[in-house]
């Protein structure tokens, strides 16, 4: 009888497999964050960018703690993250060549309906952690080092109050995405801070809402940086560099501008 | 629990759309899982039955060695393969991180241990059995190995299918050293986990219901391959003295 042949398979998804490796050398790694993938925004502009370079923008999607390790050990050519502070050390520590403005948005307190804490409205964002800490209601932190992170620890510290030390009472770290982070406050009726970003495009809300917004020190600012090829001479500096000028020009903030979601823009660019 | 019905919808309109970006990921996650068990194999089945056939010191270390890294955390061994092919790592030169090679890398780790191990269970039995017959016909240990293999094959299948099973299941290796790429890297695993954490909770239930149905594919082509010999031989008693040669000729 005829028998399959194991081998003959195997051999043709080897080949199957070498095919797509051959393919897309005109390519750069961009070690990004979460929230810019998770909203949507590089299945947006991405392609409009492969389009007119012929460049294939292979994105790594973690936190920016994550991505800033990646990107210094001379695993991307291009960065793209949204913690300031840690992204101006990284340029300065020469492991990357400069910073860009490309965009912008918010980040949200969000919480349960019922608002235990009595937050809902307030415009203060640091009055309303403190509000959170005093009524113990349960608040839900990334704690992965990301930068929606390390902006919520420094939030913590504006308002003196210490939650490490209440951690795995009211305040629970899940150590894992923005996603993941908002489908455990969904489940826990907690507290969150989120970049408007993912919030908008997240469809796992539950009776999550919007509590606090608009306060100045929630501004959440991303920016662009070359890996310093001088460190790591396979960096694609070329491809790299028209990238971020992409970005940065008239067609790049245009394509960031149009990316709404019911009406909503996600991100803001930073030229017009 | 409305995402159920949803799921079952989403993984059933997926399957018959044959979405495009649906294939894609589905013939990475088979290319890669199947390429790193046929690796795995051609190296731990004749390990595993070495293992069994061979008395050397410290073979019984190996052996609880071997047994122990059956349980090998795929997070562990995903950064292990994440620092050794990084740029700053060792094996930075051959520019192998987030590329389906990588992936491979890791799985071929997290399978050969399944693999070599359960070889070896199946050998050292049929080892007790025959080692006399086998000796008094003149075989060295050497010549009885190859033997021993081709004689257990139908066992072997089972082991073939529990190191796929871990292969094609596996997310936290391919994440590390994929980097879940879109068209490059992202398999059916890391693309659940990807809208887990979008909140698309239908659709990445419905990514698992296809994952299932995949593996189960998998599983039946397998047992259809194994059948028609089972049925030669109704207890699947090992077949010793049947030479290969044979077996190709029938």
């Amino acid at each position: 009888m005829k028998r399959f042949s194991p081998v003959g398979l195997l051999l043709s998804f080897s080949l199957l497999l070498l095919a797509s490796l051959a393919q897309g050398q005109n390519y750069i790694t961009l070690a990004s964050t979460t929230s810019t993938q998770n909203s949507g925004l590089f299945a947006h502009i991405l392609p409009q960018f492969t389009r007119v370079s012929g460049i294939e923008v292979r994105v790594v999607a973690v936190g920016t703690g994550q991505a800033l390790r990646l990107a210094r050990n001379g695993d991307a050519d291009v960065l793209l993250v949204h913690h300031r502070p840690s992204e101006e050390r990284f340029v300065a520590d020469q492991h990357g060549v400069s910073r860009q403005d490309v965009m912008y948005n918010d980040f949200l307190i969000v919480g349960p309906a019922q608002d235990s804490a009595g937050i809902q409205g307030l415009r203060d964002a640091v009055a309303a952690l403190k509000k959170v800490a005093k009524s113990s209601a349960a608040f839900v932190s990334r704690g992965d080092d990301s930068g929606t992170h390390k902006k919520e620890l420094g939030l913590w510290q504006s308002a003196a109050v210490e939650p490490g030390a209440d951690a795995g009472a009211w305040y629970r770290e899940t150590g894992s995405g923005m996603g993941a982070t908002l489908n455990t406050a969904s489940a826990m009726n907690a507290y969150a801070l989120v970049d408007r970003g993912t919030w908008l495009s997240f469809k796992n809300k539950g009776s999550l809402q919007v509590m606090v917004e608009g306060d100045s020190r929630l501004f959440n600012p991303y920016g662009v940086i070359l890996v310093n090829p001088q460190k790591h001479p396979h960096i694609k500096e070329t491809e790299g560099n028209r990238f971020i000028q992409w970005l940065v020009s008239p067609p790049g903030q245009q394509a960031i501008a149009a990316f709404q979601i019911n009406g909503e823009a996600l991100f803001h660019p930073n030229k017009r | 629990m409305i995402e159920f019905s949803e799921a079952f919808g989403v993984a059933f309109s997926l399957l018959i759309s044959l979405d495009h970006e649906l294939a894609e990921i589905v013939m990475l996650s088979l290319s890669v899982s199947l390429v790193a068990v046929f690796i795995a194999i051609i190296v731990g089945m004749p390990l595993g039955a070495a293992l069994a056939i061979f008395t050397f010191p410290g073979r019984k270390f190996i052996i609880v060695g071997l047994n122990s890294l059956m349980g090998l955390p795929p997070v562990v061994v995903g950064l292990v393969v994440y620092i050794l092919l990084s740029r700053s790592g060792p094996l930075g030169v051959l520019g192998l991180l987030f590329t389906p090679t990588a992936m491979i890398i890791a799985q071929v780790i997290l399978v050969l241990p399944i693999i070599a191990a359960l070889t070896r269970q199946i050998v050292v039995e049929l080892w007790s059995e025959y080692e006399e017959q086998l000796r008094s016909l003149g075989a060295t240990p050497w010549q009885a190995l190859p033997t021993l293999l081709w004689d257990g094959r139908y066992s072997l299948v089972t082991a073939m299918l529990a190191g796929f099973g871990r292969a094609i299941a596996e997310v936290g290796a391919v994440m590390i050293v994929g980097g879940n790429i879109d068209h490059v890297t992202r398999v059916m695993t890391t693309a659940i986990a990807l809208e887990v954490s979008k909140g698309d909770l239908a659709l990445a239930l419905g990514l698992g219901g296809v994952l299932i149905f995949l593996s189960v594919g998998v599983n039946a082509l397998a047992y259809l391959i194994n059948k028609p010999a089972s049925l030669n031989n109704p207890i699947n008693k090992p077949t010793l003295f049947r030479s290969p040669i044979k077996e190709n000729v029938r």
